[in-house]
Protein backbone atom coordinates (compact mmCIF):
# COMPACT_ATOMS: atom_id res chain seq x y z
CA UNK A 1 0.00 0.00 0.00
CA UNK A 2 1.21 3.46 -0.85
CA UNK A 3 -0.58 6.81 -0.78
CA UNK A 4 0.62 10.17 -2.04
CA UNK A 5 -0.74 11.73 1.15
CA UNK A 6 -1.29 9.56 4.21
CA UNK A 7 -3.15 11.11 7.13
CA UNK A 8 -2.76 9.49 10.53
CA UNK A 9 -5.80 10.14 12.71
CA UNK A 10 -9.47 10.31 11.77
CA UNK A 11 -10.60 13.12 14.07
CA UNK A 12 -11.47 16.69 13.14
CA UNK A 13 -7.97 17.53 11.92
CA UNK A 14 -7.41 14.42 9.83
CA UNK A 15 -10.84 14.61 8.23
CA UNK A 16 -10.53 18.31 7.45
CA UNK A 17 -7.07 17.86 5.91
CA UNK A 18 -8.48 15.34 3.42
CA UNK A 19 -11.58 17.44 2.73
CA UNK A 20 -9.51 20.58 2.05
CA UNK A 21 -7.02 18.76 -0.17
CA UNK A 22 -9.84 17.58 -2.45
CA UNK A 23 -11.58 20.97 -2.32
CA UNK A 24 -8.36 22.52 -3.56
CA UNK A 25 -8.22 20.14 -6.49
CA UNK A 26 -5.59 17.73 -5.24
CA UNK A 27 -5.76 14.62 -7.42
CA UNK A 28 -3.19 12.32 -5.82
CA UNK A 29 -4.17 9.36 -3.68
CA UNK A 30 -5.25 10.12 -0.10
CA UNK A 31 -5.81 7.76 2.83
CA UNK A 32 -6.81 8.38 6.42
CA UNK A 33 -5.63 5.76 8.86
CA UNK A 34 -7.24 5.75 12.30
CA UNK A 35 -7.43 3.41 15.27
CA UNK A 36 -11.20 3.74 15.72
CA UNK A 37 -13.74 1.61 13.85
CA UNK A 38 -16.01 4.54 12.96
CA UNK A 39 -16.15 7.11 10.20
CA UNK A 40 -14.78 10.52 11.23
CA UNK A 41 -17.13 12.10 13.76
CA UNK A 42 -17.33 15.20 15.91
CA UNK A 43 -15.91 14.82 19.40
CA UNK A 44 -17.44 17.75 21.33
CA UNK A 45 -20.93 16.16 21.40
CA UNK A 46 -19.46 13.12 23.20
CA UNK A 47 -19.64 15.06 26.47
CA UNK A 48 -22.84 16.89 25.49
CA UNK A 49 -25.61 15.98 23.02
CA UNK A 50 -24.37 12.51 22.15
CA UNK A 51 -23.84 11.51 25.77
CA UNK A 52 -27.30 12.78 26.67
CA UNK A 53 -28.87 10.92 23.75
CA UNK A 54 -30.12 14.14 22.14
CA UNK A 55 -28.18 13.43 18.94
CA UNK A 56 -27.79 9.99 17.31
CA UNK A 57 -24.39 9.00 15.93
CA UNK A 58 -25.39 9.67 12.30
CA UNK A 59 -25.89 13.32 13.16
CA UNK A 60 -22.40 13.78 14.53
CA UNK A 61 -20.60 12.30 11.51
CA UNK A 62 -18.28 14.92 10.03
CA UNK A 63 -19.41 13.81 6.56
CA UNK A 64 -21.97 11.21 5.39
CA UNK A 65 -20.54 7.78 4.48
CA UNK A 66 -20.84 8.35 0.72
CA UNK A 67 -18.68 11.46 0.89
CA UNK A 68 -15.43 9.58 1.40
CA UNK A 69 -16.13 7.32 -1.57
CA UNK A 70 -17.12 10.06 -3.97
CA UNK A 71 -14.01 12.08 -3.03
CA UNK A 72 -11.82 8.98 -3.42
CA UNK A 73 -10.49 9.20 0.13
CA UNK A 74 -9.52 5.78 1.49
CA UNK A 75 -10.40 5.15 5.13
CA UNK A 76 -8.17 2.59 6.81
CA UNK A 77 -10.10 2.06 10.02
CA UNK A 78 -9.26 0.24 13.21
CA UNK A 79 -5.52 0.45 12.69
CA UNK A 80 -3.00 2.19 14.87
CA UNK A 81 0.33 3.40 13.53
CA UNK A 82 3.11 2.16 15.79
CA UNK A 83 6.24 2.90 13.76
CA UNK A 84 7.17 5.75 11.44
CA UNK A 85 10.15 5.34 9.16
CA UNK A 86 10.95 8.76 7.70
CA UNK A 87 13.76 7.41 5.50
CA UNK A 88 11.68 4.70 3.85
CA UNK A 89 8.63 7.03 3.86
CA UNK A 90 6.48 4.33 5.41
CA UNK A 91 4.52 3.60 8.55
CA UNK A 92 3.83 0.26 10.22
CA UNK A 93 0.54 -0.50 11.92
CA UNK A 94 -0.09 -2.63 15.00
CA UNK A 95 -1.05 -5.61 12.83
CA UNK A 96 2.25 -5.42 10.97
CA UNK A 97 1.01 -3.81 7.75
CA UNK A 98 3.36 -1.35 6.06
CA UNK A 99 1.88 1.70 4.35
CA UNK A 100 4.08 3.95 2.22
CA UNK A 101 3.54 7.68 1.81
CA UNK A 102 4.73 10.64 -0.20
CA UNK A 103 3.67 13.17 2.46
CA UNK A 104 2.52 12.28 5.96
CA UNK A 105 0.07 14.36 8.00
CA UNK A 106 0.09 13.34 11.64
CA UNK A 107 -3.30 14.17 13.16
CA UNK A 108 -3.41 11.48 15.84
CA UNK A 109 -4.59 13.73 18.66
CA UNK A 110 -4.13 12.02 21.97
CA UNK A 111 -5.42 9.63 24.55
CA UNK A 112 -7.43 10.62 27.58
CA UNK A 113 -5.14 10.74 30.60
CA UNK A 114 -5.96 7.97 33.06
CA UNK A 115 -5.69 8.04 36.83
CA UNK A 116 -2.88 5.77 37.80
CA UNK A 117 -3.97 4.63 41.24
CA UNK A 118 -5.29 1.57 43.07
CA UNK A 119 -8.39 0.10 41.45
CA UNK A 120 -7.94 2.08 38.23
CA UNK A 121 -8.72 -0.97 36.12
CA UNK A 122 -12.22 -1.55 37.51
CA UNK A 123 -15.24 -1.50 35.21
CA UNK A 124 -17.35 1.63 35.47
CA UNK A 125 -14.39 4.03 35.32
CA UNK A 126 -14.61 6.05 32.12
CA UNK A 127 -12.81 8.68 30.13
CA UNK A 128 -14.59 10.73 27.44
CA UNK A 129 -12.56 10.81 24.27
CA UNK A 130 -14.13 8.38 21.82
CA UNK A 131 -17.55 7.20 20.74
CA UNK A 132 -16.82 3.88 22.45
CA UNK A 133 -16.25 5.75 25.73
CA UNK A 134 -19.57 7.58 25.47
CA UNK A 135 -21.42 4.41 24.40
CA UNK A 136 -20.05 2.52 27.39
CA UNK A 137 -21.21 5.25 29.74
CA UNK A 138 -24.66 5.40 28.20
CA UNK A 139 -25.08 1.65 28.50
CA UNK A 140 -24.28 1.74 32.21
CA UNK A 141 -26.26 4.86 33.08
CA UNK A 142 -29.59 3.23 33.94
CA UNK A 143 -27.95 1.37 36.85
CA UNK A 144 -26.21 4.46 38.20
CA UNK A 145 -27.52 6.37 41.20
CA UNK A 146 -24.42 8.39 42.00
CA UNK A 147 -21.55 9.28 39.70
CA UNK A 148 -18.21 10.79 40.63
CA UNK A 149 -16.60 13.09 38.09
CA UNK A 150 -12.86 13.58 38.54
CA UNK A 151 -11.52 16.80 37.05
CA UNK A 152 -13.14 20.22 36.83
CA UNK A 153 -12.09 21.11 33.30
CA UNK A 154 -14.56 21.51 30.43
CA UNK A 155 -15.01 17.79 29.79
CA UNK A 156 -15.65 17.06 33.47
CA UNK A 157 -18.07 19.96 33.88
CA UNK A 158 -19.98 19.08 30.71
CA UNK A 159 -20.25 15.46 31.79
CA UNK A 160 -21.49 16.57 35.22
CA UNK A 161 -24.16 18.72 33.57
CA UNK A 162 -25.38 15.83 31.40
CA UNK A 163 -25.41 13.43 34.36
CA UNK A 164 -27.43 15.88 36.44
CA UNK A 165 -29.88 16.33 33.58
CA UNK A 166 -30.22 12.54 33.52
CA UNK A 167 -31.26 12.66 37.18
CA UNK A 168 -28.08 11.24 38.69
CA UNK A 169 -26.48 12.42 41.90
CA UNK A 170 -23.10 13.84 40.97
CA UNK A 171 -19.99 14.48 43.06
CA UNK A 172 -17.29 16.46 41.26
CA UNK A 173 -13.72 16.21 42.53
CA UNK A 174 -11.19 18.86 41.58
CA UNK A 175 -7.66 18.74 42.90
CA UNK A 176 -7.09 22.49 42.66
CA UNK A 177 -8.97 25.12 44.64
CA UNK A 178 -11.13 26.08 41.67
CA UNK A 179 -12.54 24.54 38.51
CA UNK A 180 -11.20 25.54 35.06
CA UNK A 181 -7.97 26.60 36.78
CA UNK A 182 -5.87 25.68 33.75
CA UNK A 183 -7.88 27.58 31.15
CA UNK A 184 -9.71 30.52 32.72
CA UNK A 185 -9.50 33.26 35.29
CA UNK A 186 -10.94 33.02 38.78
CA UNK A 187 -14.17 34.91 38.05
CA UNK A 188 -15.24 32.34 35.48
CA UNK A 189 -14.21 29.49 37.80
CA UNK A 190 -16.33 30.80 40.65
CA UNK A 191 -19.29 31.38 38.34
CA UNK A 192 -19.27 27.79 37.05
CA UNK A 193 -18.67 26.43 40.53
CA UNK A 194 -21.78 28.27 41.71
CA UNK A 195 -23.88 27.16 38.75
CA UNK A 196 -23.03 23.51 39.23
CA UNK A 197 -23.73 23.75 42.95
CA UNK A 198 -27.08 25.40 42.19
CA UNK A 199 -27.83 22.47 39.89
CA UNK A 200 -27.17 20.09 42.76
CA UNK A 201 -23.63 18.95 41.99
CA UNK A 202 -21.68 18.13 45.15
CA UNK A 203 -18.55 20.10 44.27
CA UNK A 204 -15.38 19.19 46.18
CA UNK A 205 -12.42 21.47 45.59
CA UNK A 206 -8.92 20.63 46.77
CA UNK A 207 -9.94 16.96 46.68
CA UNK A 208 -7.24 14.34 46.15
CA UNK A 209 -8.12 10.87 44.96
CA UNK A 210 -6.35 8.03 46.74
CA UNK A 211 -7.89 5.14 44.87
CA UNK A 212 -10.97 3.26 43.73
CA UNK A 213 -12.77 0.48 45.50
CA UNK A 214 -14.89 -2.15 43.84
CA UNK A 215 -16.68 -5.44 44.18
CA UNK A 216 -13.92 -7.25 42.31
CA UNK A 217 -15.23 -6.27 38.90
CA UNK A 218 -16.96 -2.89 38.96
CA UNK A 219 -16.23 0.31 40.80
CA UNK A 220 -18.33 0.94 43.91
CA UNK A 221 -16.64 4.04 45.25
CA UNK A 222 -13.81 6.55 45.28
CA UNK A 223 -11.49 6.90 48.27
CA UNK A 224 -10.07 10.36 48.94
CA UNK A 225 -6.64 11.04 50.43
CA UNK A 226 -8.29 12.16 53.68
CA UNK A 227 -9.92 8.74 53.99
CA UNK A 228 -13.44 9.68 52.97
CA UNK A 229 -15.22 7.11 50.86
CA UNK A 230 -17.63 8.38 48.19
CA UNK A 231 -19.99 5.72 46.83
CA UNK A 232 -20.24 5.65 43.03
CA UNK A 233 -21.53 3.23 40.43
CA UNK A 234 -19.81 5.29 37.72
CA UNK A 235 -16.65 7.39 37.63
CA UNK A 236 -15.84 9.83 34.84
CA UNK A 237 -12.21 10.89 34.61
CA UNK A 238 -11.59 14.16 32.76
CA UNK A 239 -8.03 15.12 33.59
CA UNK A 240 -6.61 16.01 30.23
CA UNK A 241 -4.94 14.42 27.29
CA UNK A 242 -1.66 12.71 26.50
CA UNK A 243 -0.60 13.61 22.95
CA UNK A 244 -0.18 10.57 20.70
CA UNK A 245 3.25 11.29 19.30
CA UNK A 246 5.42 8.40 20.49
CA UNK A 247 6.09 6.92 17.01
CA UNK A 248 7.16 10.34 15.71
CA UNK A 249 9.46 11.04 18.65
CA UNK A 250 10.91 7.54 18.33
CA UNK A 251 11.64 8.34 14.68
CA UNK A 252 13.65 11.36 15.78
CA UNK A 253 11.12 14.20 15.53
CA UNK A 254 11.69 17.14 17.85
CA UNK A 255 9.13 17.49 20.57
CA UNK A 256 8.11 16.34 24.03
CA UNK A 257 4.61 17.17 25.17
CA UNK A 258 3.52 17.03 21.54
CA UNK A 259 5.50 17.14 18.33
CA UNK A 260 7.20 20.39 17.40
CA UNK A 261 6.06 22.00 14.14
CA UNK A 262 6.77 25.29 12.38
CA UNK A 263 4.21 27.87 11.25
CA UNK A 264 3.39 25.65 8.24
CA UNK A 265 2.84 22.53 10.31
CA UNK A 266 6.15 20.93 9.31
CA UNK A 267 7.86 18.66 11.83
CA UNK A 268 11.65 18.35 11.94
CA UNK A 269 11.36 15.18 9.83
CA UNK A 270 11.19 15.38 6.02
CA UNK A 271 7.70 15.28 4.47
CA UNK A 272 6.01 14.84 7.86
CA UNK A 273 3.53 17.41 9.10
CA UNK A 274 1.51 17.51 12.30
CA UNK A 275 -1.75 19.23 13.17
CA UNK A 276 -4.30 19.54 15.95
CA UNK A 277 -4.16 18.52 19.61
CA UNK A 278 -0.75 16.88 19.34
CA UNK A 279 1.07 19.68 17.48
CA UNK A 280 3.32 22.03 19.44
CA UNK A 281 3.04 25.00 17.13
CA UNK A 282 4.10 28.64 17.26
CA UNK A 283 0.93 30.62 18.00
CA UNK A 284 0.68 34.34 17.31
CA UNK A 285 -1.86 34.67 20.12
CA UNK A 286 0.61 33.20 22.60
CA UNK A 287 3.28 35.72 21.61
CA UNK A 288 4.73 33.28 19.10
CA UNK A 289 5.50 30.66 21.75
CA UNK A 290 5.12 26.98 20.87
CA UNK A 291 1.94 25.67 22.48
CA UNK A 292 -0.53 22.84 22.10
CA UNK A 293 -4.21 23.68 21.73
CA UNK A 294 -6.88 21.07 22.27
CA UNK A 295 -9.77 22.43 20.24
CA UNK A 296 -11.80 21.83 17.12
CA UNK A 297 -10.84 25.26 15.83
CA UNK A 298 -7.14 24.53 16.07
CA UNK A 299 -7.44 21.06 14.53
CA UNK A 300 -9.53 22.34 11.64
CA UNK A 301 -7.54 25.48 10.91
CA UNK A 302 -4.17 23.72 11.14
CA UNK A 303 -5.53 21.09 8.73
CA UNK A 304 -6.38 23.84 6.26
CA UNK A 305 -2.91 25.38 6.71
CA UNK A 306 -1.14 22.11 5.88
CA UNK A 307 -3.53 21.21 3.05
CA UNK A 308 -2.87 24.61 1.50
CA UNK A 309 0.88 24.23 1.88
CA UNK A 310 0.72 20.83 0.15
CA UNK A 311 -1.25 22.33 -2.74
CA UNK A 312 1.08 25.23 -3.38
CA UNK A 313 -0.48 27.99 -1.24
CA UNK A 314 1.64 28.08 1.90
CA UNK A 315 0.56 30.67 4.46
CA UNK A 316 1.78 30.71 8.06
CA UNK A 317 -0.75 29.62 10.67
CA UNK A 318 -2.39 32.63 12.30
CA UNK A 319 -5.97 31.67 13.07
CA UNK A 320 -7.52 33.25 16.16
CA UNK A 321 -8.11 30.59 18.81
CA UNK A 322 -11.74 30.08 19.77
CA UNK A 323 -13.63 27.56 21.80
CA UNK A 324 -17.08 26.83 23.17
CA UNK A 325 -18.68 24.86 25.98
CA UNK A 326 -22.37 24.19 26.62
CA UNK A 327 -23.49 23.33 30.14
CA UNK A 328 -27.12 23.46 31.28
CA UNK A 329 -28.50 26.60 29.60
CA UNK A 330 -25.10 28.32 29.61
CA UNK A 331 -23.35 29.02 26.34
CA UNK A 332 -19.69 29.81 26.89
CA UNK A 333 -17.74 31.23 23.97
CA UNK A 334 -14.05 32.01 24.26
CA UNK A 335 -11.81 33.88 21.86
CA UNK A 336 -8.05 34.36 22.23
CA UNK A 337 -5.81 32.81 24.87
CA UNK A 338 -6.08 34.02 28.46
CA UNK A 339 -3.02 32.11 29.71
CA UNK A 340 -0.51 34.52 31.21
CA UNK A 341 -2.96 37.41 31.53
CA UNK A 342 -2.09 40.06 34.10
CA UNK A 343 -5.50 41.75 34.38
CA UNK A 344 -9.11 40.68 33.91
CA UNK A 345 -12.07 43.03 33.60
CA UNK A 346 -15.63 41.93 34.23
CA UNK A 347 -18.17 43.23 31.75
CA UNK A 348 -21.76 42.65 32.82
CA UNK A 349 -23.19 40.81 35.80
CA UNK A 350 -22.61 37.11 36.52
CA UNK A 351 -25.78 37.15 38.66
CA UNK A 352 -27.72 37.97 35.49
CA UNK A 353 -26.04 34.91 33.87
CA UNK A 354 -24.90 37.02 30.93
CA UNK A 355 -21.45 38.57 31.07
CA UNK A 356 -17.98 38.64 29.59
CA UNK A 357 -14.52 38.62 31.09
CA UNK A 358 -11.93 40.54 29.12
CA UNK A 359 -8.33 39.48 29.71
CA UNK A 360 -5.35 41.81 29.32
CA UNK A 361 -1.64 41.13 29.07
CA UNK A 362 0.77 44.06 29.19
CA UNK A 363 -2.10 46.44 28.53
CA UNK A 364 -3.50 44.64 25.50
CA UNK A 365 -6.67 42.56 25.16
CA UNK A 366 -5.64 38.92 24.68
CA UNK A 367 -8.87 36.98 25.27
CA UNK A 368 -12.53 37.04 26.24
CA UNK A 369 -14.66 34.47 28.02
CA UNK A 370 -18.29 35.20 27.19
CA UNK A 371 -21.21 33.51 28.97
CA UNK A 372 -24.57 33.93 27.24
CA UNK A 373 -23.05 37.02 25.63
CA UNK A 374 -22.63 36.24 21.96
CA UNK A 375 -22.52 39.88 20.93
CA UNK A 376 -19.49 40.55 23.12
CA UNK A 377 -17.87 37.38 21.82
CA UNK A 378 -18.31 38.43 18.21
CA UNK A 379 -17.27 42.03 18.74
CA UNK A 380 -14.49 41.14 21.17
CA UNK A 381 -12.80 39.03 18.51
CA UNK A 382 -11.76 42.24 16.74
CA UNK A 383 -10.16 43.52 19.97
CA UNK A 384 -8.15 40.30 20.32
CA UNK A 385 -7.10 40.34 16.67
CA UNK A 386 -6.00 43.96 16.94
CA UNK A 387 -4.32 43.50 20.34
CA UNK A 388 -6.45 46.46 21.46
CA UNK A 389 -4.96 48.61 24.15
CA UNK A 390 -6.63 51.36 26.08
CA UNK A 391 -8.29 52.07 29.38
CA UNK A 392 -9.63 48.79 30.83
CA UNK A 393 -12.43 50.77 32.46
CA UNK A 394 -13.88 51.38 29.00
CA UNK A 395 -14.25 47.64 28.54
CA UNK A 396 -16.26 47.33 31.76
CA UNK A 397 -18.89 49.80 30.57
CA UNK A 398 -21.68 47.67 29.10
CA UNK A 399 -23.36 50.75 27.62
CA UNK A 400 -20.46 50.97 25.15
CA UNK A 401 -20.51 48.19 22.52
CA UNK A 402 -17.11 46.52 22.16
CA UNK A 403 -17.15 47.29 18.46
CA UNK A 404 -17.07 51.00 19.30
CA UNK A 405 -13.89 50.45 21.29
CA UNK A 406 -12.07 49.00 18.31
CA UNK A 407 -12.27 52.44 16.73
CA UNK A 408 -10.99 54.09 19.93
CA UNK A 409 -7.68 52.24 20.18
CA UNK A 410 -4.90 54.47 21.41
CA UNK A 411 -2.00 53.88 19.06
CA UNK B 1 -39.64 16.74 1.27
CA UNK B 2 -38.45 20.27 0.49
CA UNK B 3 -36.50 20.76 -2.73
CA UNK B 4 -33.77 23.30 -2.09
CA UNK B 5 -31.52 24.94 -4.66
CA UNK B 6 -27.93 25.42 -3.55
CA UNK B 7 -25.53 27.75 -5.33
CA UNK B 8 -21.87 27.09 -4.58
CA UNK B 9 -18.98 29.56 -4.68
CA UNK B 10 -18.26 28.90 -8.33
CA UNK B 11 -21.80 30.05 -9.14
CA UNK B 12 -23.19 26.66 -10.12
CA UNK B 13 -26.56 25.63 -8.72
CA UNK B 14 -28.05 22.24 -7.93
CA UNK B 15 -31.49 21.35 -6.59
CA UNK B 16 -31.54 18.71 -3.86
CA UNK B 17 -34.22 16.98 -1.84
CA UNK B 18 -33.55 17.61 1.85
CA UNK B 19 -34.91 15.83 4.88
CA UNK B 20 -37.60 17.40 7.07
CA UNK B 21 -36.42 17.74 10.67
CA UNK B 22 -32.73 18.03 9.84
CA UNK B 23 -31.05 21.39 9.92
CA UNK B 24 -30.12 23.11 6.67
CA UNK B 25 -26.47 22.75 7.75
CA UNK B 26 -26.90 18.97 7.98
CA UNK B 27 -28.69 18.94 4.64
CA UNK B 28 -25.83 20.81 2.98
CA UNK B 29 -23.25 18.51 4.55
CA UNK B 30 -25.15 15.35 3.67
CA UNK B 31 -25.46 16.41 0.05
CA UNK B 32 -21.76 17.02 -0.32
CA UNK B 33 -21.64 20.83 -0.20
CA UNK B 34 -18.34 20.86 1.62
CA UNK B 35 -17.70 24.59 1.27
CA UNK B 36 -19.70 24.99 4.49
CA UNK B 37 -17.16 24.48 7.27
CA UNK B 38 -19.66 24.26 10.20
CA UNK B 39 -16.88 24.01 12.74
CA UNK B 40 -18.96 23.90 15.91
CA UNK B 41 -21.16 21.14 14.56
CA UNK B 42 -24.33 23.16 14.63
CA UNK B 43 -24.65 24.51 18.16
CA UNK B 44 -24.69 28.21 17.23
CA UNK B 45 -21.22 28.83 18.63
CA UNK B 46 -19.40 29.99 15.51
CA UNK B 47 -20.42 31.52 12.22
CA UNK B 48 -18.79 29.04 9.87
CA UNK B 49 -22.05 27.69 8.42
CA UNK B 50 -23.12 31.10 7.13
CA UNK B 51 -25.37 31.08 4.03
CA UNK B 52 -27.60 33.48 2.09
CA UNK B 53 -31.22 32.39 1.81
CA UNK B 54 -34.00 33.45 -0.56
CA UNK B 55 -36.70 34.20 0.51
CA UNK B 56 -34.99 35.92 3.43
CA UNK B 57 -35.99 35.08 7.02
CA UNK B 58 -34.93 36.86 10.20
CA UNK B 59 -32.17 35.29 12.31
CA UNK B 60 -32.61 34.49 16.02
CA UNK B 61 -30.96 36.81 18.52
CA UNK B 62 -27.77 34.80 19.19
CA UNK B 63 -27.53 33.93 15.54
CA UNK B 64 -27.82 37.61 14.62
CA UNK B 65 -24.98 38.45 17.01
CA UNK B 66 -22.75 35.78 15.46
CA UNK B 67 -23.62 36.90 11.94
CA UNK B 68 -22.61 40.43 12.89
CA UNK B 69 -19.03 39.15 12.95
CA UNK B 70 -19.23 37.45 9.55
CA UNK B 71 -17.12 39.04 6.86
CA UNK B 72 -19.68 38.87 4.05
CA UNK B 73 -22.94 39.46 5.89
CA UNK B 74 -25.97 40.50 3.86
CA UNK B 75 -29.62 41.20 4.64
CA UNK B 76 -30.53 37.60 3.86
CA UNK B 77 -27.72 35.99 5.88
CA UNK B 78 -28.54 33.05 8.15
CA UNK B 79 -26.60 30.39 10.01
CA UNK B 80 -27.63 27.18 8.29
CA UNK B 81 -27.46 25.26 11.60
CA UNK B 82 -30.35 27.35 12.94
CA UNK B 83 -32.81 26.54 10.15
CA UNK B 84 -34.76 23.38 10.88
CA UNK B 85 -36.12 22.11 7.59
CA UNK B 86 -39.85 21.72 7.09
CA UNK B 87 -42.12 21.31 4.07
CA UNK B 88 -42.44 25.10 4.04
CA UNK B 89 -38.84 25.37 2.89
CA UNK B 90 -39.71 23.85 -0.48
CA UNK B 91 -38.27 26.18 -3.13
CA UNK B 92 -35.71 27.79 -0.82
CA UNK B 93 -32.62 29.07 -2.58
CA UNK B 94 -29.37 28.94 -0.66
CA UNK B 95 -26.08 30.53 -1.69
CA UNK B 96 -22.71 29.98 -0.05
CA UNK B 97 -20.87 33.23 0.76
CA UNK B 98 -17.31 33.93 -0.39
CA UNK B 99 -14.53 32.46 1.76
CA UNK B 100 -13.50 34.71 4.69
Amino acid sequence: MHYDILIVGSGHGGAQAAITLRQRGYTGSIAIIGDEPDLPYERPPLSKDYLSGAKPFERILIRPPAFWETRDITLLRGRRVVVVDPVAHAVTTGDGAVVGYGQLIWAAGGHARRLDCAGGGLAGIHTVRTRADADAMRAELPAVEQAVVIGGGYVGLEAAAVLRAAGKRVVLLEQQDRVLARVAGETLSRFYEGEHRAQGVDMRLGARVDGFIGDGRSVTGVRLADGELIPAQMVVVGIGLVPAVAPLLAAGAMGGDGVMVDAHGRTSLPDIHAIGDCALHPNAYAGGRHIRLESVQNATDMAVTVAKALTGAAEPYRAVPWFWSNQYDLRLQTVGLSAGHDAAVLRGDPAARSFAIVYFRAGRVVALDCVNATRDYTQGRALVEAGWHGDPALVADTTVPLKDLAARSSH
Amino acid sequence: MPIITVVTRDGTGRAVDMEVGATLMEGLRDHGFDEVLAMCGGCCSCATCHVYVEPASPPLEDEDDLLAGAAHRRDNSRLSCQIILSADHDGLRVAIPPED
